[in-house]
């Protein structure tokens, strides 16, 4: 297969991968995120802002400007990008792209139904949704009160329900449960992402194959260091985890009965990828972790511009301007609260 | 001072002097226990001042780790993690209860928090939150915003003391004042007017008795004289009767010859 794409990939593909290309040069650089770093009021950030891609989202800010103003406007960039790109793409590209926000979906849907059991009004909720997962029945969700009407009055429309199909055991809808639900939903998600990139085939699996497995080992780890001390059972833990990935699935097995942090750390030093990962953390800290990951996801997002001809740039693309809007809101917070000396702690430069 | 001058609209009589001799002592008692009440207020104060002060101090770092461990929160697990944590809230686990602490006599609120046991049992499942991403960090931030709420809620408590001591001290030091300044002066004018008078009552009663023992002597006196006159004038008229000239008569014609007679023409 390889090679041969090129030949017909720019007929449906070209336009929208050379329009990533022009916006991922829009990406913040090491010399912005400096410059940043060396602000002193938000109102400097914003001055800085307005220099980059950024300019016309926060052009009009009125003056007392807020952290989440920042990040809101830099969030609707990246929603505007991508309708851009969406309304362009043609198959399967345009179900590649809706694939990516299935996981702001999940955690709209999931939103809402936690506030439907306490009882919010829904309006409020739904301008908390994400809005890269906004879909058009959402709004109804409001109106389930167990899963099976959950299921049957809304989901069955959206493209979530095959995930949910799998869930659909429980009856009650609680805390508790609701946490797990989001990440067995998180993980149908990914396997089935997984699996649609794998029927793409050609550089786009290679590539986002690769990514993906990063994604499931990530979340494997994070699931199993934030379940330490709770009432997660092993069983429970080990059902979260994906059915793909460099740890699976033996790694999973001794992820599920860790106890604690450097359990994790023995378990994963045997896999070479994320040795580098580690070798930057000592022994016991486990509050860098989340960094280092976010550094290496970057690295590997960032190598996805290397090869031409597929549709992983646009999840790399996504992916990175996600980070861009953490770093953003990392530093303005670092500005806001006058906690200078943390900024560089947290800012994961890109390129 | 005020209360120079002043005194109280009363009868001057012993037994208000005794009226007002026993109020002054219960005066100057309760000078003596509302002063030692205000030193015990004003050392509590001061060392409620004392406690605001490190209580603000650590309130500032406290605060500033919180609200920074919020950001962490932020950045490990997505922005929207601030709702999904609002949102799961059902009651809360910290709750503050307030009671009453008596200093000498002052009734100051004291708030302490505690953690609802029931609430408590259904936030272990919210332990759960941020599961795939940013957990630990979202767990920290509710450590670090339990412990800005103790902080806060001790200050409340210490800021609402403070007050309500202020209060109390300075009502009791206007008491003090006013038993110092102005009853103490205006019962002691009373009765030292109350003594004056039953002085002057005392000089008026003297000298009456004085005027009256003065008369009667004179009296007394007139009437001896009298008594002695008529005797004298009885013995020399015996005499003048064994002698048969009155010396009345003789008087009375040596009176006569020595008056004027109105039918003498000269």
């Amino acid at each position: 297969m390889y090679g041969f794409e090129a030949m017909t990939f720019n007929i449906h593909g070209g336009y929208l991968e050379a329009i990533v290309r022009g916006y991922r040069s829009g990406l913040l650089t090491a010399a912005d995120y400096n410059n940043l770093c060396q602000c002193e009021t938000l109102e400097d950030i914003k001055m800085h802002l307005t220099a980059t891609e950024y300019g016309p989202f926060l052009q009009n800010e009125a003056s007392p400007l807020h952290t989440t103003t920042i990040v809101e406007k830099c969030t609707l960039k990246l929603v505007d990008e991508y309708k851009h790109m969406m309304c362009q793409a043609t198959e399967p590209l345009s179900t590649f792209l809706e694939y990516i926000t299935y996981g702001h979906m999940i955690d709209n849907v999931v939103l809402i139904v936690t506030g439907t059991l306490h009882e919010r009004d829904v309006q409020e909720l739904l301008e908390k949704c994400h809005p890269l997962g906004m879909f058009e029945s959402i709004a109804t969700l409001a109106v389930a009160q167990n899963m099976r009407e959950l299921y049957r009055l809304v989901l069955v429309d959206t493209p979530l329900a095959p995930y949910f199909s799998g869930y659909i055991t429980s009856e009650d809808l609680d805390d508790m449960n609701i946490e797990i639900m989001r990440n067995t939903l998180y993980k149908a998600y990914l396997e089935d992402f997984y699996q649609f990139c794998k029927k793409l085939g050609g550089a786009t699996s290679e590539i986002m194959c690769d990514l993906l497995a990063f994604e499931a080992d990530r979340r494997a780890v994070n699931i199993t260091i934030n379940s330490i001390g709770t009432e997660l059972t092993r069983d429970d833990r080990r059902k979260l985890y994906s059915n793909f990935g460099l740890l699976y699935p033996y790694g999973h097995e001794e992820l599920a009965v860790c106890e604690d942090f450097d359990q994790v750390r023995a378990v994963l030093e045997k896999y070479p990828p994320y040795q580098s990962i580690y070798s930057k953390l000592s022994y016991g800290e486990s509050q860098m972790l989340d960094k280092a990951f976010y550094e290496e996801e970057v690295k590997r997002l960032c190598l996805a511009f290397e090869q031409q001809f597929h549709y992983a740039v646009f999840f790399a693309y996504i992916r990175l301007r996600e980070q861009e809007i953490r770093n953003l809101m990392w530093i303005s917070e670092c500005v806001a609260q006058n906690q200078k000396s943390r900024v560089h702690d947290s800012v994961v430069f890109i390129f | 001072m005020s209360g120079q001058g002043q005194r109280l609209t009363v009868v001057p009589t012993v037994t208000m002097l005794g009226v007002m001799k026993a109020r002054l002592v219960g005066a100057t008692r309760g000078h003596a226990l509302l002063k030692k009440k205000s030193d015990a207020l004003t050392a509590q104060f001061r060392q409620i001042l004392k406690k605001i002060v490190s209580a603000k101090e650590s309130m500032g770092d406290i605060m500033r780790a919180s609200s920074f461990s919020l950001t962490e929160a932020k950045y490990a697990a997505g922005d929207n993690i601030k709702h999904v944590v609002l949102e799961s809230v059902r009651s809360a686990t910290v709750r503050v209860r307030s009671r009453q602490e008596n200093v000498a006599g002052v009734k100051l609120p004291k708030f302490e928090h505690f953690t609802d046991s029931a609430a408590a049992d259904s936030k272990s499942s919210t332990d759960l939150t941020g599961l795939s991403r940013g957990g630990q960090q979202v767990r920290a931030c509710r450590a670090a915003h339990i412990k800005a709420i103790e902080v806060l809620v001790e200050l409340a408590s210490l800021q609402t003391s403070f007050l309500t001591l202020d209060e109390a001290i300075k009502t009791t030091n206007r008491r003090v004042n006013a038993l110092e300044n102005v009853v103490k002066p205006r019962i002691e004018n009373t009765i030292s007017y109350i003594k004056a008078e039953l002085d002057e009552l005392e000089r008026e009663d003297f000298f009456r008795l004085k005027k009256i023992q003065g008369y009667k002597k004179k009296a007394l006196e007139k009437q001896t004289q009298d008594a002695k006159n008529f005797a004298e004038e009885k013995q020399l008229e015996e005499i003048s009767l064994q002698r048969g000239i009155s010396v009345n008569a003789a008087h009375n014609l040596l009176v006569a010859g020595g008056g004027k007679d109105d039918d003498i023409i000269f």
